[in-house]
């Protein structure tokens, strides 16, 4: 058996951010104190949510690239709805079934329409954040007005000490995992990533899972919009423009859930959250510049999906056509 | 004929039904969508701008155009190949950088400058291309982490340089041409855009490392297993897409000589639709220069127009995203759906009424018989298919067979056969030439000649194309029937040109004049169509003046005599006009007679069906073609008649119990040879009272 031949992207990622945090503690001096633990934590929570979500789909071999413009655009305008007077539930459920819709409206493309994932949400997430400005709301951040103040809990309060961004972070990771493990459209979701014409021939209602997926990911998007939001007062709508989409692929593929659908799980998203938690935390106490964190970040994810593919090899001959 | 006869002859001679299905078979037809979606968005912005028509607005929408067409042209190089590059909008705020700074602060002359940016971008796509190409890693994934870093570096040279080159002044003439000037009163920038993409067209569909980028693109593993090297064709694509996006961002650079932050931000993904948008498809095999052209220039004009229409940011998005997902899920559709439409309609009836059926009653000609019941078999279960039969002068049997052989069996007992030539296609009629060459019509290939040394030589394979046929009919698709003119000349059949030798049952729903008889000159080896528009043609054989010769179209069920030489030349006259089944081969017989064979008889069913082209339309389109009413081709005969059309006997084997099927015949020192081409076997027949010593050869070149 050759050396390495069961050394899986998710553990080289996870021995990485080990190795990582060892060095930082060590070197950093304010790096191995509970506090700084906790923030490190609760400042990935957010991206680690987003990155099950996005887990979810890439699992069903899709991809959102719409989730961070529909989570700040449809929590923007719960906001600019509350403002304007709208009870905060009532506002809440407006907004969570707008993201719901859009979320089917994505499925649909994908599923029925039979646009390729990656398009159909390249261009919704552009679709949705110019109808968000042309019809919601007219500002770019919207500030968390006082009818709002009670999703403040979200984001800014404790339990036993510990930030509650954690815990929802924790609870989605949990519901997810057993969702893909126990639940049936779970377990059909990993069938029609492995091999979608297979799992069409024995029966799964191939098209309304895909619906699914992008529904199941444009709620826990808007939940993550929620926490975002509360975090900071805000909910800054030019998100939608930046590459933040981008860092959630980099987690879910850090972790090693391949693109091609059917592999991985939500701990590997976790693993993935781990290891940019330490390196973000890490850079920003050296106090590296942003631009150069970038290509840090960049380098690494490269150097992921190398040793990925030296240890897991695809060839010609099993290498799935249109699979980019 | 009744009135409504009249009228839906007129109708189906008039309305050109199968033009339909030969435009959607076109590869072009591709690009009919994207032209549509381009001409609409023309003139909706046309109408709702003032000034969009004018010089100034063209000329600068036109600038901008080349800079964008070139990224687009760069990402469908990639596409074409399966990959796609992410980074370009990245490499081209590289190039900008790059040449502001070589050119401001180094101050190097224009063209260094130039290939220096150039380079640089093709550096980065080098790097892209050795880890998509070689390393394999995915293309989106790869290419999304370069667009980060290479964004984070032009960032980083941006707060260490941007002062310095905001305030430099380049002294170069050279240097403003590019981003002002103009050739041939066509800004810069465009005309370096469509040198660009004649080049790439160019290598799409001529070169062979083009066609390697299409094949890796449209299935990688048959690429691979072909021998194409899979990953120096991909790594090649993204050092392209990298040279072209660098060179885009030169062009942007001696535009506008300015360097922000924001500059190229998000351009992949106008360039990812466009190059959609313009019909690539995502996943490679299939993308163009015009297709990238189409989908750049609509996108353009998108983009600038809602800038000028004066549409906030978040309307022009929105607006941008919704044409952008009808148009792509438009093409989709019609990719999926493109040859579902084109079975349905491609097969288009026309109105065609045979003469009323003679009867084979008792005192027809045609009259029913057992005279062919007495036929032995030849080579019985060790051939398959002879469609025609032939024999030379030492009285070997040629025939071809269903695997593209050319089978010989040895005179004079027949029981030994060998392959005399093995000639790959489906060969069908056969003739000796005046040296005695064999001439084949090889279905699919065209027209062959096999030397006595069993030399294999193609004749032709293609004859001049019409002017006014939408697909191409330059190639021969079934050459059928051959004879030999007095003077060397080859006469031959191609009975149709809108099927491939295995549809051949689908021409005779049609019924149209799909075949035609060409003429192959071996002494200036030109080929060139004598008649077209004949129903299915078939056999052909000179008759004995030297002038003419006598043709069979089956699905008119009617014999013709064509005039190639003397007073009459260029004319046609009906020989037997009504057939009571559908034709095949025409050989001569010893005492100036022809043999014919019936392939099938016809039936009243299938002549109404005929008259009723609306049926047989729909048939075609809703029944699957296993339930297709074809033309009855169990029994048939074969029969002899003389050149005034009267028919002198005919010989049946009621229920095909010696001989079934029937396709060819031939006269052979007083026996008869019979081929058939679903047949197994090569009937031999004792004729009665005739020239015991004739053979064909003899007849058409005399005693040897």
């Amino acid at each position: 058996m050759p050396l390495g031949a069961n050394l899986t992207q998710e553990k080289i990622v996870f021995a990485l951010a080990v190795l990582l945090a060892l060095g930082f503690a060590l070197a950093l001096p304010g790096f191995l104190t509970t506090q700084n633990v906790l923030n490190l934590l609760r400042s990935v929570s957010i991206l680690g949510i987003l990155g099950v979500a996005m887990g979810l789909v890439v699992i069903g071999r899709g991809i959102d690239l719409s989730l961070v413009a529909l989570m700040a655009v449809s929590v923007a305008w719960m906001l600019t709805l509350v403002s304007g007077g709208m009870p905060l539930p009532l506002a809440l459920a407006v907004a969570l079934g707008f993201s719901l819709l859009v979320g089917a409206l994505n499925g649909w493309l994908v599923a029925y329409a039979e646009i390729p994932a990656i398009f159909a949400t390249l261009a919704m997430g552009t679709l949705i954040y110019g109808f968000g400005r042309y019809f919601l709301f007219s500002m770019d951040v919207a500030y968390i007005p006082e009818g709002a103040r009670p999703i403040l809990i979200l984001g800014q309060s404790d339990l036993f000490g510990v930030p509650l961004p954690i815990f929802l972070f924790a609870g989605t990771c949990l519901i997810g995992h057993l969702f893909l493990r126990y639940a049936i459209p779970g377990r059909y979701l990993r069938a029609v990533g492995d091999n979608l014409p297979a799992a069409r021939i024995t029966g799964i209602p191939v098209r309304p899972v895909i619906v699914l997926q992008y529904v199941l990911s444009s709620g826990i998007g808007f939940l993550a919009g929620l926490i975002t939001a509360a975090s900071v007062d805000s909910m800054n709508t030019r998100l939608a423009l930046s590459t933040y989409v981008y860092d959630v692929i980099l987690v879910v593929v850090l972790g090693g859930i391949g693109l091609s659908g059917g592999k991985g799980g939500i701990r590997n998203v976790v693993v993935g959250t781990l290891l940019i938690g330490v390196l973000l935390n890490g850079m920003t106490i050296m106090d590296i510049q942003y631009t150069l964190q970038n290509v840090i970040k960049g380098g690494l994810l490269l150097a992921a999906i190398v040793i990925d593919t030296i240890l897991n090899p695809r060839d010609e001959q099993t290498a799935q056509q249109g699979d980019i | 004929m009744t009135f409504t006869d009249r009228l839906i002859r007129a109708r189906y001679r008039l309305i050109p039904d199968h033009l339909l299905g030969e435009i959607l078979s076109k590869r072009w037809v591709d690009n009919a969508l994207p032209m549509l979606i381009l001409i609409l968005v023309v003139a909706v912005f046309g109408a709702l701008i003032p000034g969009f028509f004018g010089q100034a607005s063209l000329t600068n929408l036109a600038r901008q155009w080349g800079e964008f067409g070139l990224i687009v042209l760069a990402l469908t190089v990639v596409m074409a190949a399966g990959g796609i590059d992410l980074s370009v909008g990245s490499i081209f705020a590289l190039g900008n950088i790059v040449a502001l700074a070589l050119i401001g602060l180094v101050e190097l002359p224009v063209p260094v400058v130039m290939l220096l940016t150039v380079a640089c971008g093709a550096a980065v796509g080098l790097v892209n291309g050795l880890l998509v190409g070689y390393l394999r890693l995915r293309a989106f994934l790869t290419t999304l982490v370069t667009l980060i870093i290479v964004r984070a570096a032009v960032d980083m040279l941006l707060l260490k340089y941007a002062v310095a080159i905001a305030s430099a002044f380049p002294d170069s003439d050279l240097w403003y041409w590019f981003g002002e000037g103009s050739f041939l009163s066509l800004p810069v920038s465009v005309v370096v855009a469509l040198v660009v993409a004649l080049i790439v067209h160019l290598t799409l569909s001529r070169a062979r490392l083009g066609w390697q980028v299409l094949a890796v693109g449209g299935s990688r593993r048959s690429a691979h297993n072909v021998g194409i090297p899979v990953r120096r064709v991909i790594c090649l694509t993204y050092v392209t897409s990298g040279a072209l996006a660098a060179l885009s961002g030169f062009l942007f650079a001696s535009r506008l000589g300015a360097a922000g932050a924001d500059i190229g931000i998000g351009l992949e993904i106008a360039a990812l639709t466009a190059a959609v948008l313009g019909g690539n498809s995502l996943g490679g095999g299939r993308g163009s220069a015009a297709k990238a052209i189409i989908g750049s220039v609509i996108v353009m004009i998108l983009i600038n127009s809602l800038v000028r229409l004066g549409v906030t940011s978040g309307g022009s998005s929105l607006l941008l995203g919704v044409v952008l997902l009808v148009a792509v899920a438009a093409d989709m559709r019609w990719l999926k759906n493109r040859h579902k439409l084109l079975s349905k309609v491609y097969v288009s009836p026309t109105w065609a009424d045979l003469p009323e059926a003679p009867p084979t009653t008792e005192a027809s000609p045609y009259a029913l018989n057992d005279r062919l019941r007495p036929v032995e078999a030849i080579g019985l279960g060790a051939i398959d298919g002879p469609e025609d039969v032939i024999l030379d002068e030492d009285d070997h049997i040629y025939v071809g067979n269903r695997t593209g052989d050319i089978v010989r069996f040895l005179a004079p007992d027949y029981t030994r056969q060998e392959v005399f030539a093995h000639v790959g296609g489906r060969p069908l009629g056969m003739a000796f030439a005046p040296d005695g060459a064999l001439l084949v019509c090889i279905g699919g290939m065209g027209l062959y000649r096999v030397g006595k040394d069993r030399q294999i030589e193609k004749l032709t394979d293609e004859t001049n194309r019409s002017w006014f046929s939408v697909i191409d009919d330059s190639r021969l698709r079934l050459a059928d029937d051959l004879d030999v003119a007095p003077d060397g000349r080859v006469y031959f059949s191609e009975a149709t040109i809108r099927y491939d030798m295995h549809e051949w049952p689908v021409d005779c729903l049609e019924s149209r004049g799909n075949g035609r008889i060409i003429c192959y000159d071996p002494n200036t080896k030109s080929t060139r169509t004598v008649l077209k528009n004949l129903v299915f043609p078939n056999g052909i054989c000179m008759t004995h003046d030297g002038q003419s010769f006598l043709f069979a179209e089956t699905w008119a069920c009617r014999i013709s005599r064509y005039y190639f030489d003397g007073p009459k030349k260029g004319q046609v006259e009906a020989v037997i006009p009504d057939l009571p089944g559908f034709p095949d081969n025409i050989n001569r017989a010893s005492d100036g007679t022809y043999w014919l064979a019936l392939v099938g008889m016809r039936t009243p069913a299938f002549d109404l069906a005929l008259r009723m082209p609306g049926f047989r339309q729909r048939m075609a389109q809703r029944v699957a073609p296993d339930e297709w009413m074809f033309p009855n081709i169990n029994t048939g005969c074969v029969l002899r008649f003389d050149e005034t059309g009267k028919v002198l006997e005919t010989f049946w084997d009621l229920g095909g119990e010696s001989h079934p099927m029937v396709t060819s015949m031939r006269e052979h020192k007083g026996h008869l040879y019979i081929g058939g081409i679903s047949n197994n076997r090569v009937g031999k027949l004792k004729l009665d009272g005739v020239d015991p010593a004739w053979t064909g050869p003899q007849s058409y070149w005399g005693q040897a």
